[in-house]
């Protein structure tokens, strides 16, 4: 069928395309091709080989330092924000009064943006801070715990319609099967709530975990990395490198690559892992 | 039974908790916005008094330091027609790519889809200067580059839900001399409109809210809201907090508005567009 459908590629895929290649795949190459290059603007580049690379760790302790909080805070807010998801999920499937208004409020926050986010929490923690005579950018461990509870603000109610959405697909016949057997709540639990909203967990997990790897707007906006960067997280220190530091474009596009291979092993591999947990149910 | 009912109160009661502790930071700065400037910092917590209270003045001078009327504008601008354009253009492609279904479709299809994952700081250097050489820096050349950033995993959502659209209806449309073109508009984008809607309301949460790529790309000429609102931070001196508060609460405003008058699709879409995921 569709004889004629070959000459329609110009209709059809080439507005895309032409925009995708100019928006990422183009700079794409480029920027993978300028990491291993010197310059200003892309015009002048020169090649220099792995200096780069070998710049970006060995300049300043600042990429390792940003990657090791960066990891640290991803660790923390992908555990936090899962677990009350779900359980709020498992609250909100229970046919209790109200529960459409608290799945309104509970998501609202996720539709504000990463700037504005930023703004209303360092106003929230100063004012915790204020009296005690500190402030958000006196200690890094302030915007470390400002940074997690931001995230969990804003991706709680997220991941808690996906969970909501998984949990409303298990078919009744295994929870009517699994109360004929007298499995308790726990065992309920364990043995079918969670195996069965595995790609729910799947979903959530990646959505977390590159969310927050990548992000950018809240750190800049709450702390903007202060005190001394010790509260700079990786994107935010590759921007600085890139438009902070004259000289040092190439060593701010070699980061980026460097970031780029970490997001993408961490989130496949952690697409293989919960997917293969899938296919075994 | 009554057991039941008892936890079920327990349960109502926690949630409530919940919901406010949820709302208090919106609800906390839209009481700073009526302070003067210097009682914000000190005591957020407490309500505007007789001597703090500021009345609207934060707001004008926020909408006048920042542009904030022009930031609107463009804003809507840039988000309705990039939106527009994300679903108009990616559900052809899409379809397309699933219809021929062949060695060159199937790469462009990966191709998409690679871009999903790679982070923005990446391209964002590369990118701004391709934008800036091809005269693309204006909120009318940054449609295309959204459009670019959309296509990965708008035209994954849409891929994925033309795999279920019967082709025999297709096939009666060519038999009555309908060609590609017509036959994708009258006959299968209609049955693609749920998606269609889950596509726009992700775009729309993404590019309405975006920073970092308009500031790079059009940022000193054209400001968008989030960058009219980082606007006022910048430069060395202390920020105007009464304005900051205010220009908040302004940004907060219209997403509130969005979100209360499409919330049945926004939920929808973001259980959709994650099964799909």
């Amino acid at each position: 069928m569709y004889k004629g459908l070959n000459k329609w590629f110009g209709v059809f895929c080439l507005p895309t395309l032409v925009a995708f290649f100019i928006a990422f795949f183009i700079p794409l190459i480029m920027g993978f091709y300028l990491s291993f290059c010197d310059f200003t603007s892309v015009t002048d580049a020169t090649f220099v080989g792995l200096a780069n690379y070998i710049k970006a760790f060995t300049d300043n302790k600042e990429f390792l330092s940003s990657l090791y909080f960066t990891v640290r805070f991803a660790v923390l807010s992908v555990i936090s924000i899962n677990l009350i998801a779900f359980l709020l999920a498992l609250i909100l499937t229970k046919g209790i009064k109200g529960t459409n208004l608290f799945r309104t409020v509970f998501f609202m926050p996720n539709l504000i943006g990463g700037i504005v986010l930023g703004y209303i929490w360092q106003l929230i923690i100063n004012g915790f801070l204020y009296p005690l005579g500190y402030s958000i950018t006196s200690n890094p461990k302030y915007g470390f715990i400002g940074l997690i509870v931001l995230m969990n603000w804003q991706m709680i109610g997220y991941m808690m319609i996906i969970y909501i959405a998984g949990i409303n697909n298990i078919s009744t016949e295994i929870s009517e099967a699994a109360k004929v057997d007298g499995a308790g709540p726990i065992r309920t639990l364990f043995n079918i709530t969670i195996p069965q909203v595995m790609p729910s967990i799947t979903i959530c997990l990646f959505l977390t975990i590159t969310n927050s790897f990548k992000l950018f707007d809240q750190n800049l906006a709450l702390t903007a990395g202060a005190p001394g960067k010790k509260t700079q997280m990786i994107a935010l220190d590759i921007y600085n490198t890139f438009y902070g530091r004259i000289g040092f474009e190439g060593v701010g596009q070699a980061k980026a690559v460097i970031f780029s291979v970490i997001v993408a092993f961490i989130a496949l591999l952690q697409l293989y892992l919960t997917r293969r947990k899938e296919v075994l149910n | 039974m009554e057991k039941g009912k008892f936890s079920d109160k327990i349960w109502f009661i926690i949630l409530l908790f919940l919901a406010v502790v949820f709302l208090a930071p919106i609800f906390i700065v839209l009481l700073n916005s009526f302070k003067t400037k210097f009682s914000i910092s000190q005591t957020p917590f407490l309500l505007p008094s007789k001597e703090n209270f500021a009345g609207l003045s934060n707001y004008i001078t926020g909408i006048n330091n920042t542009g904030f009327m022009s930031a609107f504008f463009w804003s809507v601008f840039i988000t309705v027609f990039s939106v527009a354009a994300i679903v108009v253009f990616t559900s052809m492609t899409a379809w397309y790519i699933i219809r021929r279904n062949n060695k060159t479709t199937n790469a462009i299809y990966y191709l998409f889809l690679s871009s999903m994952i790679v982070p923005f700081q990446m391209v964002m250097f590369t990118m701004s200067k391709i934008a800036n050489v091809l005269s693309l820096d204006n909120p009318y050349g940054i449609i295309l580059i959204y459009l670019g950033f959309g296509a990965g995993l708008s035209v994954f959502m849409f891929a994925g839900f033309v795999k279920s659209v019967p082709i025999g209806i297709e096939e009666a449309a060519t038999i009555d001399g309908c060609n590609a073109f017509m036959t994708f508009w009258q006959v299968v984008f209609p049955i693609l409109k749920p998606t269609a809607i889950t596509v726009a309301i992700l775009n729309t949460m993404w590019i309405w809210n975006d920073y970092l790529l308009p500031y790079l790309v059009i940022g000193s000429d054209y400001k968008t809201i989030p960058i009219a609102v980082q606007y006022l931070k910048g430069g060395y001196g202390s920020v105007d907090m009464g304005a900051m508060m205010a220009m908040l609460v302004l940004s907060v405003v219209p997403v509130v508005i969005f979100y209360l008058t499409c919330q049945k699709y926004i939920i929808k879409g973001v259980a959709a567009g994650a099964v799909k995921g």
